[in-house]
C-alpha cells in the first residue's frame, strides 16, 4: 500500500474528519520520481474545536508517528475546525465578478 | 554538556528561538525560509540554532519536544509550533504580538538583573 494511501486512512479512522486532502508533494523537492517523501494535508476536524493549533497538530503527528519516523521527510499540515474551513473557504473561493448591469445598457432592436 | 542540557539552557536563555536548517540569511530548506521570514517580519531580535550544523541537536530536539520536524518555533520556554502553525499565526496577526510580548519581558528581566 502506498505511504499516501496509509496516511489517508489513519486520519480517516482517528478523526473521522469532515474534510480529508493528502496531497504528495515529492515531485516539488530534490528526490527519485515516484518518491513518497513530502506530504500536504489539510483536515477539517470536530475535535480540533477548541484546541489550540500546536495541539492539533501533534495529534495528527501522534497518529502518524510510525510514517514521520520511517517514511516522511516533510509533512505540510493545515488544521481546521468546521467553522474555520467554512469562513477560510468562503474567503478563498476564486468569486464571479459582480453584475455591473450591462444587459440593460445593450441596445435592444 | 549533553545535548538535551545543552538544548535545555539554549531554551531557557533565549526568550525567542528558532530551531531550523540553515541560518535566516541562508536558509537551507523551504520551510525554515518561511519560518524565519515570517520571525524577522516581526521585527524582534531572536536566537537561531542551525541544526545542519548540530547533528547531535537534530537527532535530540525531535525527542525532547515531542515534535518530528524543522523549523521549531520556542517562545519562553514553550515550543509554539513548526512552519505552518508560524505562517498561520503570522497571517492570523498572532505571530507579532507574541514575540513583541516575550522580548518586551527579556528586556525588562535584562534591565532589573542589571540594578
Amino acid at each position: 500500500m502506498s505511504i499516501e494511501v496509509v496516511i489517508e486512512e489513519k486520519l480517516l479512522s482517528a478523526f473521522s474528519p469532515i474534510h480529508l486532502d493528502v496531497v504528495n508533494e515529492s515531485h516539488q523537492h530534490n528526490v527519485a520520481p515516484g518518491s513518497e517523501s513530502h506530504f500536504k494535508v489539510i483536515i477539517v476536524a470536530k475535535s480540533f474545536e477548541g484546541e489550540r493549533l500546536i495541539k492539533r497538530h501533534r495529534a495528527v503527528n501522534a497518529t502518524l508517528s510510525e510514517e514521520l519516523s520511517e517514511h516522511i521527510h516533510a509533512l505540510a499540515l493545515h488544521t481546521y475546525t468546521e467553522k474555520e474551513w467554512l469562513e477560510y473557504y468562503a474567503d478563498n473561493t476564486p468569486l464571479s465578478p459582480k453584475c455591473l448591469g450591462g444587459s440593460k445598457k445593450e441596445q435592444r432592436i | 554538556m549533553d545535548t538535551v542540557e545543552r538544548i535545555k539552557q539554549q531554551i531557557s536563555e533565549n526568550s525567542i528561538l528558532l530551531y531550523m536548517k540553515g541560518s535566516p540569511k541562508l536558509p537551507n530548506c523551504g520551510f525554515s525560509a518561511q519560518a524565519s521570514q515570517a520571525l524577522m517580519s516581526c521585527g524582534e531580535k531572536f536566537a537561531y540554532v542551525d541544526i545542519l550544523q548540530n547533528p547531535d541537536i537534530r537527532s535530540e530536539l525531535p525527542i525532547y519536544a515531542d515534535w518530528p520536524t524543522f523549523p521549531q518555533l520556542w517562545v519562553e520556554g514553550e515550543l509554539v509550533g513548526g512552519c505552518d502553525i508560524i505562517i498561520e499565526m503570522y497571517q492570523q496577526g498572532e505571530l507579532a504580538p507574541l514575540v513583541k510580548e516575550a522580548a518586551e519581558r527579556a528586556a525588562a528581566n535584562e534591565q532589573s538583573e542589571e540594578k
